[in-house]
C-alpha cells in the first residue's frame, strides 16, 4: 500500500473520531482514501473536506475539545497555515494527530519531497513556548504504527502530535501489517479518560468545562507555561525513541530520519564494502530529540555527518547532543532532491574523514 | 403606614429572577454595552429549553472572549474568527448537542469571513449569535467591517472614506443567500419589546437545531459606548438613527 493510504486505513482500524482536512499534494490521497471508504457507515468516523487548512485544524480543536480522537493531515505549506491552530491545541492541551508529509519550499515550492519542516514542526511552529511531540516514519510500516502510537501520546500529554513524513514516504509503496481494528471510544470510555475536561455538556453534578489558553493575569500565565514545560521534560524522559543501525563498532555515524534514513542504509553498506566503519543512528522523535544516547555515542566516535533534505536543521540538535565532543558536519540535498547514497558517502569522506 | 422590606422579599411577590444558569459572576461590560443582555437572553433560553445539558458555546475573540465565565455551561474559546470551524468540529461529533457560536463583527465579518462562510454553506446545524456594533472594542476602538461611512473610530480618526477602507459589511444579506442557511435576522436589544423578539429569536434558532433545518444566524445590532465614545443614553439614540437604517431590524431568511 502506499504511505497515504496506509494513514488512512490506520486511522479508521485504530478509531479515529474525525478527519477533518484540505486538498494538498503529496498528500491528498489520505483524504481521498477516507471518502472513499465512507468509514461513517461502518464505524461512524466523520470525514470532512475543510474550505482550508485553517478551518480543518479548529475542526479538530473542536472534535478535540470534546474528548475526541480527531486529526488532520497537510503538507508543508498547509502546515504553515495550521500553525495558529497548533498553538491554540498546545495552550489548551488538547490532543490530536496531524500528519505532515513534507515538501519542498519555502513559498509555493515544489512537490516533491523535502526535510525542510524540521525547524517548524519541532520548534513549536506557532508563536509561545510550546512543542509538538514528533515522530518520523522512515517506512510505510511506521506509517501505520504511528497512528495508534500518535493517538495514545497525544492523549497521555493531553498535547497534539505531529507524524513528520515526507513525499517519498507518502507516496511509496511497500507491504504493510495494518492493525487489528479497535471499536471508536463510547460515551463512557470519554468520561472515563477524558472527564475532567472534555466538552460533553454541563451537567447538574459538575462545574462547567471551559476548554481556553487565555490567561489575563501574568503570574498565572507563567504558572501555566512552568505546568507545560513540566510536561515536555516528561516527553524527554518517557517517550524519546531512536534506531541505530551498525552503531556498535562504529568509527562514522549518519544520523538521519524519514526518507534519508532510508538512502543511509545503503551508505553505510558501501561504507562497510570500502572498509569504513560506518553506523547509522536514526532519531524517531525529532521532538523530544534522542539527545542522550547520541551523546554517548560521541564520546567513542570520530565524527557525525547529518544528513538531511534541507539545508541544515536537524544538524543543530545533533551538535546540541554531541556539545563539541565529536565533529559533526551536514550534507544535504534539498528543494525536493533526493541524496544517492554514493555522494553521501563521498561527503562523509570529504567532511569528516578528510584523509 | 409602613411596610418592611424583608414584608416584600417574598417568593409569591418575585417578578423576575436571574437564571440560574447565568453564573453570577460580575461582568466586565462597559455600562451600556450590549453584550450582558444578549448573554442573559441565551441563559435563559438554553434554561427554559431545558438543554443546558446539552449546550456547548463556543466563545470568540474580542470582549466577549470572557463569555464562558458568564454563562453557566460547557465551553471552548476559538482563534479570532474561527468559531464556526470549531463549532462544526464540535457538533459534527456530537450530533445531540445545541452548538453554538458567540461572535462580534471583527471576528465573524473580518478575520473570519471564510470560516462563517463556509460554515453557513455546508448547513451546519448550530447556532450562530453575531454582535454588531461597528467597531472594535477589546482592542480599543478601531474600524470594523462593519463600520459606518464616515463614523469615526481610532483608525478612522477623520472617519470612514470608502475610497480607503471599502462599505460597511452586510454579512448577514450575504450569509442569507447561502442555501444552508436555513433561518437569518437581525434584532437588537435596546428597548423591552427588542430584547422579547430577540429572546424569540435566539429560542428559534435553538429549536431548529432539533429539528436539524440548516444553520441559525442571528445578528444583534448593538452598542459599544466606550468605543463610541458616548453615554449609554447617547449610544442608544445613535445606533437607533444611524445604524438602523444601515442595518434594519428583521427576519431575511425564514424557511
Amino acid at each position: 500500500m502506499k504511505g497515504n493510504e496506509v494513514i488512512a486505513e490506520a486511522a479508521i482500524r485504530c478509531g479515529c473520531d474525525g478527519y477533518f482536512g484540505y486538498p494538498i499534494t503529496p498528500q491528498s490521497e489520505i483524504m481521498e482514501t477516507l471518502m472513499a471508504r465512507e468509514p461513517w457507515k461502518e464505524t461512524g468516523m466523520v470525514v470532512l473536506q475543510a474550505e482550508s487548512e485553517i478551518a480543518a485544524i479548529n475542526m479538530v480543536y473542536g472534535a478535540a475539545a470534546c474528548g475526541k480522537k480527531a486529526m488532520t493531515s497537510s503538507s508543508s505549506p498547509g502546515l504553515s497555515l495550521k500553525q495558529e491552530g497548533l498553538t491554540y491545541l498546545a495552550g489548551a492541551e488538547l490532543p490530536c494527530l496531524v500528519v505532515d508529509v513534507a515538501r519542498g519550499g519555502p513559498g509555493l515550492g515544489t512537490i516533491q519531497p523535502a526535510q525542510s519542516d524540521y525547524f517548524q514542526a519541532t520548534r513549536g511552529g506557532g508563536h509561545g513556548d510550546y512543542h509538538l511531540l514528533v515522530l518520523a516514519p522512515a517506512s510505510v510500516q511506521e506509517m501505520n504504527d504511528f497512528v495508534a502510537l500518535g493517538f495514545e501520546l497525544a492523549f497521555k500529554y493531553r498535547n497534539p502530535v505531529m507524524i513528520l513524513a515526507d513525499g517519498v514516504i507518502g507516496q511509496m509503496m511497500e507491504k504493510v501489517r495494518l492493525d487489528d481494528r479497535v471499536p471508536r471510544w463510547s460515551d463512557e470510555d470519554i468520561e472515563r479518560i477524558s472527564g475532567e475536561w472534555a466538552l460533553t455538556g454541563k451537567k447538574n453534578e459538575r462545574a462547567r468545562h471551559v476548554v481556553t489558553s487565555l490567561e489575563l493575569d501574568s503570574y498565572k500565565q507563567e504558572e501555566f507555561n512552568h505546568k507545560l514545560q513540566a510536561k515536555y521534560r516528561r516527553m524527554e524522559t518517557e517517550d524519546v525513541r531512536h534506531e541505530e543501525l551498525s552503531c556498535d563498532d562504529a568509527d562514522y555515524i549518519f544520523v538521519a530520519y524519514g526518507s534519508s534514513a532510508r538512502v543511509c542504509q545503503k551508505s553505510v553498506q558501501l561504507c562497510r564494502e570500502q572498509g569504513i566503519k560506518a553506523g547509522l543512528f536514526r532519531p524517531i522523535t525529532l521532538y523530544p530529540y534522542p539527545r542522550l544516547p547520541l551523546q554517548a555515542l560521541a564520546r567513542r566516535v570520530k565524527g557525525f555527518l547529518a544528513v538531511e533534505m534541507s539545508a541544515g536543521q536537524m544538524v543543530d540538535d545533533v551538535r546540541l547532543a554531541v556539545n563539541a565532543t565529536a565533529p559533526v558536519e551536514h550534507f544535504g540535498r534539498y528543494g525536493g532532491v533526493i541524496p544517492t547514497p554514493d555522494e553521501i558517502v563521498e561527503a562523509l569522506k570529504k567532511q569528516i574523514i578528510k584523509a | 403606614m409602613s411596610v418592611e422590606l424583608k414584608e416584600i422579599i417574598k417568593e409569591e411577590n418575585i417578578v423576575y429572577r436571574k437564571t440560574p444558569a447565568l453564573t453570577g459572576n460580575v461582568m466586565h461590560y462597559c455600562p451600556g454595552c450590549s453584550h450582558g443582555v444578549v448573554h442573559k437572553l441565551i441563559a435563559e433560553v438554553v434554561e427554559e429549553m431545558g438543554v443546558r445539558d446539552k449546550t456547548i458555546g463556543v466563545s470568540p475573540v474580542g470582549c466577549s472572549v470572557l463569555a464562558y465565565n458568564y454563562i453557566d455551561i460547557d465551553w471552548t474559546e476559538a482563534a479570532h474568527g474561527r468559531a464556526p470551524a470549531v463549532a462544526t468540529g464540535i457538533s459534527r461529533l456530537h450530533p445531540g448537542k445545541f452548538v453554538f457560536t458567540y461572535q462580534g463583527d471583527g471576528d465573524l465579518a473580518s478575520i473570519g469571513t471564510a470560516e462563517v462562510m463556509h460554515a453557513c454553506n455546508r448547513g451546519e446545524n448550530i447556532v450562530i449569535i453575531f454582535v454588531n456594533n461597528a467597531i472594535y472594542g477589546m482592542t480599543g476602538g478601531q474600524m470594523a467591517p462593519t463600520t459606518l461611512v464616515g463614523q469615526v473610530t481610532s483608525t478612522t480618526p477623520r472617519g470612514r472614506d470608502v475610497k480607503l477602507n471599502g462599505f460597511p459589511m452586510k454579512i448577514t444579506e450575504l450569509l442569507a443567500r447561502l442555501d444552508g442557511t436555513g433561518f437569518v435576522t437581525r434584532q437588537a436589544v435596546h428597548t423591552p419589546p427588542a430584547i422579547r423578539k430577540a429572546k424569540n429569536a435566539i429560542r428559534k434558532a435553538f429549536e431548529n437545531t432539533k429539528k436539524d433545518k440548516g444553520t441559525s444566524f442571528i445578528e444583534i445590532v448593538g452598542t459599544c459606548s466606550s468605543g463610541w465614545k458616548m453615554t449609554p443614553v447617547e449610544a442608544n439614540r445613535w445606533m437607533v438613527e444611524k445604524m438602523f437604517p444601515e442595518y434594519p431590524l428583521g427576519d431575511i431568511k425564514d424557511i
